[in-house]
């Protein structure tokens, strides 16, 4: 007895029955698998096979009273032992160093303000997308360059009371900055002093400080005028030119999300960076708890390790659970546990235990730590279940 | 100037590819999840007052956002997250 259903009516039964019990992803896998077999499908084969996905997929789901943080601090845990402990590696770029490995996962979960190697990928809109030139341009409009980037020589003269630039032309074609623009900025940063090209050498800029220069503030006046900054973005400090398929992205050494968003030609959708803090602070704790998982499940995978996308999702759920990310250890989760000896049984044990007796701390004995402590049954699967009994209830 | 930037920034950070969906859901809503979950507010994860997205939202303290995320297998995830000061 063959009598095919159309593909309307296995949708609709299937989402009938499913469609509030399990994920959108599966319904729609076992609709399309299904649409395949339409021509030998009865409505009671569709029954059996709808009930069984039902059943597989309770069976996989995670039991009441599982402990899966102590899964996931094994899951994490084991592999990180086979990791290399060396420290750097040429990822993809050859110009840049990239912290990987155990350095970068140790980075990751203590929550570091900056990370040691601090990298943003810079996505470029349509009109500047294909062209080469055109990203150029706008990696020159924000890598960071101060006057002394386009320095070859600072000559202080103390009997002329001037201080004398020769500037490098080749940096200045590089850079795309021309003499003017130097002098224009140095105009406005050094108010007490004539500054003018020298009229035998055009690449030879002149400041003549009207006051004497006390010798012993020399340096400190020279530095002040080589840190000017010339032109970019306070902390994009190098920007390398990558090809990836037929787009162009600018690979930048540093991070400044917020100011990099805004300008022109970037696309602010897609820009990212390394620094898990700076997202945090920029783009919002939910963006950098899906950064933070990215950025570990890529560590992992870089050495070759598996390790399941849920135990790390678990780790970034902890971190950023107060609002804010939070490191792993004593200053962070483990440190905000409410049981003493909980707090006591990870680090730093005795103070743990003195300030808890001076504050007179109590606990509770409800943690899986404590329960191992004292001997008592860990809250931990069946464990998990309490009975309580109370003889006043009234049974009609 | 500083504010003109501070303004566009703020709305272009809601169109950036690492932030999920968020909106404050209404009173009713909200104690419905309470309910399903048998839990009090502060025990839902927290999203601060002052964190971009919610300002961008316009979320209060004491209010519940509500966060779809993508998962990395295709689906999505409602989660909801408790604004503390």
């Amino acid at each position: 007895m063959t009598q095919g259903l159309t593909l309307e009516e296995v949708r609709e039964f299937v989402e009938k029955s499913l469609s509030s019990k399990i994920p959108r992803s599966v319904v729609e896998e076992l609709i399309s698998v299904l649409s395949r077999y339409l021509d030998k499908l009865t409505i009671e084969d569709l029954m059996k096979i709808v009930k069984s996905v039902e059943e597989e997929y309770n069976e996989n789901l995670v039991d009441p009273g599982e402990p899966v943080g102590i899964v996931t601090a094994q899951s994490i845990g084991e592999p990180s032992t086979q990791m290399t402990l060396r420290t750097f590696h040429y990822a993809g770029v050859r110009e840049l160093n990239v912290t990987l490995g155990l350095p970068r996962l140790i980075e990751l979960v203590d929550a570091k303000k900056v990370p040691s190697t601090p990298l943003t990928y810079v996505y470029l809109e349509e009109p500047y997308k294909y062209d080469r030139d055109k990203a150029m341009e706008i990696a020159r409009k924000i890598e960071l360059t101060r006057v002394a980037n386009v320095v070859s020589r600072v000559d202080i003269d103390l009997v002329a009371n001037a201080i004398i630039l020769s500037l490098d032309p080749d940096m200045l074609r590089d850079k795309g900055v021309d003499v003017d623009t130097v002098i224009q900025v140095l105009r406005k940063s050094i108010k007490k002093a004539d500054i003018a090209v020298n009229q035998e050498n055009p690449y030879e800029v002149v400041i003549q400080y009207k006051e004497p220069i006390n010798p012993l503030k020399a340096e400190k006046i020279r530095d002040r005028i080589l840190n000017t900054k010339l032109k970019g973005i306070k902390g994009i400090n190098k920007v390398i030119i990558q090809r990836r398929g037929n787009e162009y992205v600018l690979v930048c050494e540093g991070s400044n999300l917020r100011e990099l968003m805004d300008v022109e030609g970037v696309d602010h959708r897609k820009i990212r960076t390394n620094n898990i803090k700076e997202v945090e602070e920029v783009l919002g704790i939910e963006a950098a708890r899906t950064l933070l998982i990215e950025e570990i499940a890529n560590v992992l995978e870089e050495q070759g390790l598996e390790v399941d996308i849920r135990h790390i999702m678990l780790v970034a759920d902890m971190m950023t659970r107060t609002g804010s990310v939070k490191q792993i250890g004593r200053h962070g989760i483990a440190g905000s546990k409410e049981s003493p000896l909980a707090r006591a049984s990870f680090e730093v044990t005795v103070k743990n235990l003195a300030d808890a007796a001076v504050r007179g701390g109590v606990d509770n004995l409800k943690g899986v730590a404590e329960s191992v402590i004292v001997g008592n049954y860990a809250p931990i699967g069946t464990a998990i279940v309490k009975l309580v009994y109370n003889p006043y209830i009234k049974v009609e | 100037m500083v504010s003109k930037r501070g303004s566009s920034v703020s709305q272009k950070i809601l169109e950036h590819e690492l932030v999920p969906k968020h909106e404050v859901v209404s009173l009713k809503e909200g104690l419905e999840v309470l309910k399903k979950y048998g839990i009090k507010p502060d025990q839902l994860p927290w999203i601060k007052a002052n964190d971009p997205v919610a300002k961008a939202i316009g979320a209060k303290p004491g209010d519940i956002v509500k966060v779809v995320r993508k998962t990395p297998w295709g689906g999505e995830i409602v989660v909801y997250r408790y604004v503390v000061p």
